[in-house]
């Protein structure tokens, strides 16, 4: 498969030559690699390719005043805009690129001022990635696995048996699949289209075939799928396309086999079945997913720690830094005129609207809010494994410098065991030493931790509650063994926790998966993992998948 | 080379969205109009189409504020010319991450270097004035310019007192935002200086999908057939806009409808009265829109989801949307 996606990142790349202009452009998502550098190579487009690095200013990006050019020449000097010059952009770390970057450049996009651009995302994590804005766009998310293939000099497919489609079909076809794989967007089918148009060009047609369709589809779709449809036939999937390369097109040797899978994926394509591709393609990259976990904490601006970003105007307060370089430079347009001003002073003069501070953009530790149910059901059921899997939960947390705090609920309330911490040690010797017993109050247990959220969260945590219950819950909020205002006051607390936006994590831990905390989950609008009758390795698996994905 | 947006009567679907634009195009004193909603939706579509649909206005030729006659541009801009001129109505983007200086105005830097002089050299908001200010991904927004706005929105006049500079000069502007509800929520003081709300989703219909493809694609390949047809479309919308606006002072509005808004808002629990002025604002226009002489319930109903659904409480027990709240309450009072 690692063939075909390398295979398919050229046919997307030798697209955009095409029609650079129509479709936006492309992400690259891949480290820096030779492979990558053979992929950049070989793309030629009609133009030359300029770099944009993300930290590109607005007079570069629009144009603007040169000041250094003005105050050497003593002359008015302005620059021209980044796309002034037609050119195709090549951004490189496009997965740093901010927000407000990616808005400008969605707005130039927008009203075609563009001729192109190449984001070059080296995204590792999942959240780490081109910000949608732009990525929504550009054509192509290109991902290629593993090595990239030898040339093989392999032919083109043969395209002689492909029935030939107009474009009202192509379009209805492109529309049908993208709303099957539930990509809301209707800048995909769009580009799509005109993906297949310039797929048809590549090969010297004006008229769309159903080949075409199959190929914009296979390029554009699956890194924007947000789910998949249901399959009827695995068992039998088209072959896999053969690598192609841009050269080498010489000699045929064997057309049948390395045919495209066109009308079968046509035809799979009308039934909503799934094409092998879409299906391998449903990995995160450059993608316009939302992503539901919380990662590693949430961002915020800092003026002491962190990552440096653009300094801004303002004034010493004390807190803050101050940028010298930038308070100078903001200072040395004005001397002549201040100069002018006060003939009397000699040297810098410098005004408070000049100074600079320094910012720096942070991420927050995590939280993670461990809401254990130690009532008699419980313990009668699963909770020395439940404590198990805490334990290696913790060894985790450790390795990513989370903060752990532990809060249990039993008998007629809960309480906070263990304060927030990064000591591993002493979590494990209280949930060691957490006794068993009582009833469940669950709706207690959730307003402690919520509590507990929304305090660390103003010390600047981001936290993440993860609920481990059997579900059963029988004590109300006001501690009357009352079932049904048990269930009811849980349900409120819940959503009150998920108004407040507070990332939870269900786990299931009675012998039967129970639909009411499947229930509790949705309300929470947090994933449910119900603990398998197995060790506590596998939960662990379970739970770091649902945490970060 | 700016390229012709798509036209507005050619956006499929989405009539929430059109109408609201439309409202604030009769009526710009409802305060703007916010549009949530998932990618790739028409959003910014909508905004860049509406700039072609609205009426030309007569502006001062050279004045930094679009001021109607001379007596209106300010000192600093020294205008000289009275003559006027028919301009397209201001559409101004704020891009994300805009600083100050551009946005309020700043020295000239320019004069500033090569003649020595203390110029004003007007921002963004000057240049909206009369017009509209639109600002694409609106929660993404940095804090200093949200308040910036906010208070100018708020006074309709821009006060720069920097640099040496002390300026004042007219910013009257309809505030469009748009944005992805997923990726930040918008402060509360702004979302309500926002006098409508729209939530657009993608649509669900495939036909209307279809559509949507369709039209693009001819907008891209039939480009002179299509804008002939649709240009016809844009015209007549136009030609109501226009009409509208002159129905809009003579349009009664029975105490009964004053007793219905207060009611709903009452309802609703919506802070201030903002509430209740901006969905008579609305209802008015839409009355107007509609040629119609006397406002009714039907004016109130179709527009108060959109006024008000901003506007609520946030209620953490409830699931449904506000939309959803509004519509039930809509429901109840006005039955």
């Amino acid at each position: 498969m690692s063939d075909e996606s390398w295979h398919n990142a050229s046919l997307g790349l030798r697209l955009l030559a095409l029609d650079p202009h129509g479709l936006g452009g492309a992400v690259i998502r891949m480290r820096a690699s030779p492979g990558r550098d053979a992929l950049l190579a070989e793309f030629e487009g009609p133009l030359t390719i300029r770099k944009l690095p993300v930290t590109i200013s607005d007079d570069q990006l629009f144009g603007g005043i040169d000041l250094s050019a003005t105050l050497a020449s003593a002359q008015m000097t302005t620059s021209a805009g980044f796309f002034e010059r037609p050119c195709i952009a090549l951004i490189p770390m496009a997965e740093r690129c901010p927000a407000a970057l990616a808005a400008k450049l969605a707005s130039l996009l927008d009203q075609s001022l563009t001729k192109g651009i190449l984001a070059l995302d080296e995204g590792i994590e999942a959240d780490e990635r081109t910000p949608d804005a732009l990525a929504d766009r550009l054509a192509f998310h290109i991902a290629p696995e593993g090595r990239k293939p030898e040339p093989s000099g392999t032919p083109p497919p043969s395209e002689a048996d492909q029935a030939t489609l107009d474009t009202e079909d192509a379009l209805t076809q492109l529309t049908l699949l993208a709303a099957r794989f539930g990509i809301a967007s209707l800048r995909a089918p769009t580009l799509a289209l005109r993906a297949a148009r310039a797929h048809a060009r590549l090969h010297g047609r004006t008229t769309l075939t159903e080949g075409d369709v199959a190929v914009a589809a296979r390029l554009v779709y699956p890194s924007r799928a947000t789910h998949v449809p249901e399959i009827e036939d695995t068992a039998d999937p088209p072959p896999p396309p053969p690598p192609d390369t841009d050269e080498g097109q010489g000699n045929s040797a064997d057309d049948d086999t390395l045919s495209l899978p066109d009308t079968d994926m046509l035809i799979e394509a009308v039934k909503a079945m799934l094409p092998p591709d879409l299906l391998n393609g449903l990995v995160p990259g450059g993608t316009t997913r939302v992503s539901g976990g919380t990662g590693a904490g949430q961002k915020r601006t800092s003026n002491r720690r962190g990552r440096p970003m653009p300094s801004r105007p303002g004034r010493l307060d004390g807190t803050a830094r101050i940028d010298l370089i930038a308070t100078l430079r903001a200072a040395a347009p004005w001397q002549p005129i201040r100069h002018q001003q006060q003939p009397e002073r000699s040297g810098l003069l410098i005004r408070p609207a000049d100074i600079r501070l320094k910012r720096y953009a942070e991420q927050s530790d995590r939280l993670l809010i461990f809401c254990v149910d130690a009532s008699g059901s419980a313990a009668v059921s699963r909770l020395g494994e439940a404590k198990g899997a805490i334990e290696l939960l913790l060894a985790d947390a450790y390795a990513s410098r989370d903060h752990v705090a532990l809060v249990s609920f039993r008998g007629t309330e809960a309480e906070v065991l263990l304060p927030p911490t990064r000591s591993l040690v002493q979590t494990k010797r209280r949930l060691s030493a957490l006794p068993g017993g009582g009833g469940t109050p669950l709706a207690s247990g959730l307003q402690t931790a919520l509590l507990l959220a929304e305090q660390s969260r103003s010390k600047g945590l981001t936290p993440t509650v993860i609920l481990i219950t059997d579900g059963r819950a029988n004590i109300a909020l006001d501690g009357a063994a009352d079932r049904i205002q048990a269930a009811r006051d849980a349900t409120n607390m819940a959503a009150a926790m998920r108004a407040r936006g507070i990332a939870a994590l269900v786990i299931d831990m009675s012998n039967r998966p129970q639909p009411t905390l499947q229930a509790l989950g949705q309300t929470l609008n947090a994933p449910y993992v119900a603990m398998p009758r197995a060790d506590a390795h596998r939960l662990t698996g379970a739970v770091t998948a649902a945490l970060d994905g | 080379m700016i390229k012709t947006p798509f036209p507005f009567s050619a956006i499929v679907g989405q009539s929430d969205m059109k109408r609201a634009m439309i409202l604030t195009a009769i009526d710009p004193g409802i305060g703007g109009v916010l549009v949530f909603g998932d990618r790739g939706t028409g959003k910014s579509t909508a905004v860049r189409a509406l700039a072609a649909l609205l009426p030309p206005i007569t502006a001062v030729v050279g004045c930094p504020i679009n001021a109607g006659n001379h007596g209106d541009c300010p000192d600093w801009a020294n205008i000289e010319t009275k003559k006027t001129r028919k301009i397209p109505t201001p559409v101004i983007d704020l891009p994300l991450g805009a600083t100050e200086d551009r946005v309020v105005g700043a020295l000239d830097i320019e004069r500033a270097l090569t003649r020595g002089e203390k110029a004003f050299e007007a921002g963004l908001l000057a240049r909206a004035n009369r017009g509209y200010l639109y600002i694409d991904e609106v929660n993404l927004l940095e804090d200093h310019i949200v308040d910036l706005l906010l208070d100018v929105a708020q006074s309709g006049e821009n006060v720069v007192e920097r640099e040496g500079l002390s300026i004042r000069h007219p910013a009257r502007f309809v505030l469009v935002g748009s944005g992805n509800p997923e990726e930040g929520e918008l402060r509360p003081q702004l979302l309500d200086r926002f006098g409508l709300s729209v939530e657009v989703r993608s649509p669900n219909d495939v036909a209307q999908r279809i559509e949507v493809i369709k039209r693009r694609d001819r907008f891209e390949s039939d480009f002179d057939a299509f804008m002939a047809q649709y240009q016809k479309e844009d015209a007549k919308i136009r030609r109501r806009i226009v009409t509208a606006r002159k129905l809009l002072p003579q349009i009664e509005t029975p105490d009964t409808i004053l007793q219905d808004c207060a009611e709903l808002c009452i309802a609703l629990g919506s802070d201030g009265l903002r509430g209740e002025l901006t969905l008579l604002r609305s209802a008015r226009a839409l009355a107007a829109f509609d040629k119609a002489r006397t406002l009714t319930r039907d004016h109130l109903r179709a527009v108060a989801p959109i006024a008000l659904s901003h506007r609520l409480r946030r209620d953490p027990l409830d699931e449904a949307g506000s939309t959803t709240r509004v519509a039930r309450t809509v429901e109840a009072v006005l039955a």
